[in-house]
């Protein structure tokens, strides 16, 4: 048996962190089940930034649900891309902007 | 995507015992799922009784034009399986007496079979509130013949329902086949020019989406308003309500699902959503499905795995509503397909 630290059946036991603390996993689990719920953002726009989060927390087993919730709700494959994408370009940029940090320091400690 | 049905291309699939074999054995033997009757049994609504008969679904054949990827009858220009003139009439004597409101027809393409046009007039004669045909689309679009289909359903204020799995053409032709999108937004857009589905007009049109893959229909409302809006924007189509129907395990979807490795993970999908309060709503308490050879079924998936009534009326020439109402539904696991969530009918959710 190979040995992998994700196994995707772990997704369907996401529920079962519950059964070593009640209180604070169905706490969890009932803020979770709120955030998605439609609100002054549609059910449909969380969905795309649940899906850019997951890539850029890199969690397969997000990733995994939020491209089946995706699916489910008739999201395109295009829009789901443009979503990685705004995920990614964040990501990437919050690296980059530390350029700027770089060249303060580089400016400094040269003559 | 082959352009035949299972049935033709001699698989094992094909055959219903092997599909209830397939349903019966695996995750559900091994205890990893609840058996579907264990689910009824645990809110105590086994056996599963009908209620009072509503809706006469005939299933007047199994040729159809297309041959989609996901269809549960595995129905498709090969098929040859047809209703006969005498069934047909046979169908017309017990709605006259059957009292039910709603009379369903399905295929395969319905408008294929030779008696279709007799069957619909002398049908309309005897007057159901809601006359259902499940068009799907391109048959309007395929030969001449079929041209006047259209001003033919206006006629006789026909209800008509069609498949649409999605507004972009890439998801239509993956699970419908090519060209398909384009022939059906000209289908609807010929529906839409002789009235049907326009605000105020009494024609009826409405469209069913399956999910084109191993997911679940999401939330039907929400999923209306993004049809409506995409093809009305794009094509200037205009439809009335739009059917989320989840595909169920059997037949081709069952091929897919085992072919692409989903099978275990749908059927965990579907067993996850199960839904009591949908069963109270099932289809098939309301609705008797009829096959080509005249045979009695709970419901059309229940007739493409050759599970007959159970009861000593199992043929239309020996309907007889009060008798039938004695029987238990048969059930097996594809039952899960309309339990979940929301549930899902011939006409979409069910709670």
């Amino acid at each position: 048996m190979s040995k992998t630290y994700y196994d995707p059946d772990d997704l369907k036991k996401f529920g079962n962190i519950s059964e070593w603390n009640q209180e604070l996993g169905e706490k969890f689990f009932d803020y979770y089940g709120k955030v998605f719920e439609e609100g002054a953002l549609s059910a449909r726009e969380k969905s795309l930034i649940a899906l850019a989060v997951s890539h850029v927390v890199k969690c397969p087993y997000c990733i995994d649900a939020y491209t089946k919730d995706g699916l489910q709700r008739g999201i395109t494959k295009q829009e789901m891309m443009e979503a990685v994408h705004a995920g990614a370009a964040i990501e990437s940029g919050a690296t980059l902007v530390h350029g700027v940090q770089m060249m303060n320091k580089y400016n400094k400690l040269s003559m | 995507m082959p352009k035949i049905s299972l049935k033709r291309q001699n698989k094992e699939l094909a055959k219903p015992k092997k599909q209830l074999e397939v349903l019966a054995n695996g995750i559900f033997k091994n205890g990893a799922l609840s058996t579907f009757k264990s689910k009824l049994e645990a809110t105590n609504q086994f056996p599963l009784k009908p209620s009072a008969l509503e809706i006469l679904q005939i299933n007047v054949g199994y040729m159809c034009n297309q041959v989609c990827a996901h269809c549960h009858v595995d129905a498709g220009p090969d098929r040859k399986e047809i209703m006969t003139k005498d069934t047909l009439q046979q169908c017309l004597e017990v709605l006259k007496s059957s009292g039910a409101h709603t009379l369903d027809l399905t295929g395969g393409a319905p408008e294929m079979n030779p008696h279709f046009k007799w069957f619909v007039e002398e049908a309309s004669k005897i007057g159901v509130q809601d006359f259902i045909v499940r068009s799907n689309l391109t048959i309007l679009m395929a030969h001449k013949k079929y041209d006047d289909l259209p001003s033919f359903f206006k006629k006789y204020n026909i209800h008509v329902v069609s498949s649409m799995p999605h507004w972009t053409q890439g998801k239509t032709d993956q699970q419908r086949g090519k060209g398909v999108f384009n022939r059906s937004i000209e289908a609807l857009k010929k529906l839409n020019r002789v009235g049907y589905g326009l605000p105020h007009s009494k024609l009826k049109l409405d469209l069913v989406y399956n999910p084109s893959g191993a997911f679940l229909p999401g939330d039907q409302k929400s999923m209306e308003l993004d049809f409506k809006k995409a093809l009305y924007e794009d094509f200037g189509i205009q439809f009335n309500h739009l059917f989320a129907i989840t595909n169920l395990p059997i037949s081709r979807f069952l091929d897919y699902l085992i072919a692409s490795e989903n099978y275990e993970d749908y059927m965990y999908s579907l067993v996850e959503a199960y839904n009591p309060k949908a069963v109270e709503n099932v289809m098939c308490k309301n609705t008797l499905s009829i096959g080509w050879d005249g045979y009695l079924y709970d419901c059309d998936f229940n007739q493409m795995l050759g599970l007959k009534v159970k009861n000593r009326i199992t043929h239309i020439r020996d309907f007889n509503a009060h008798k039938l109402r004695e029987r238990n539904i048969q059930i097996s696991q594809h039952c899960y397909g309309c339990t979940a969530g929301a549930g899902s009918s011939c006409q979409g959710t069910v709670v």
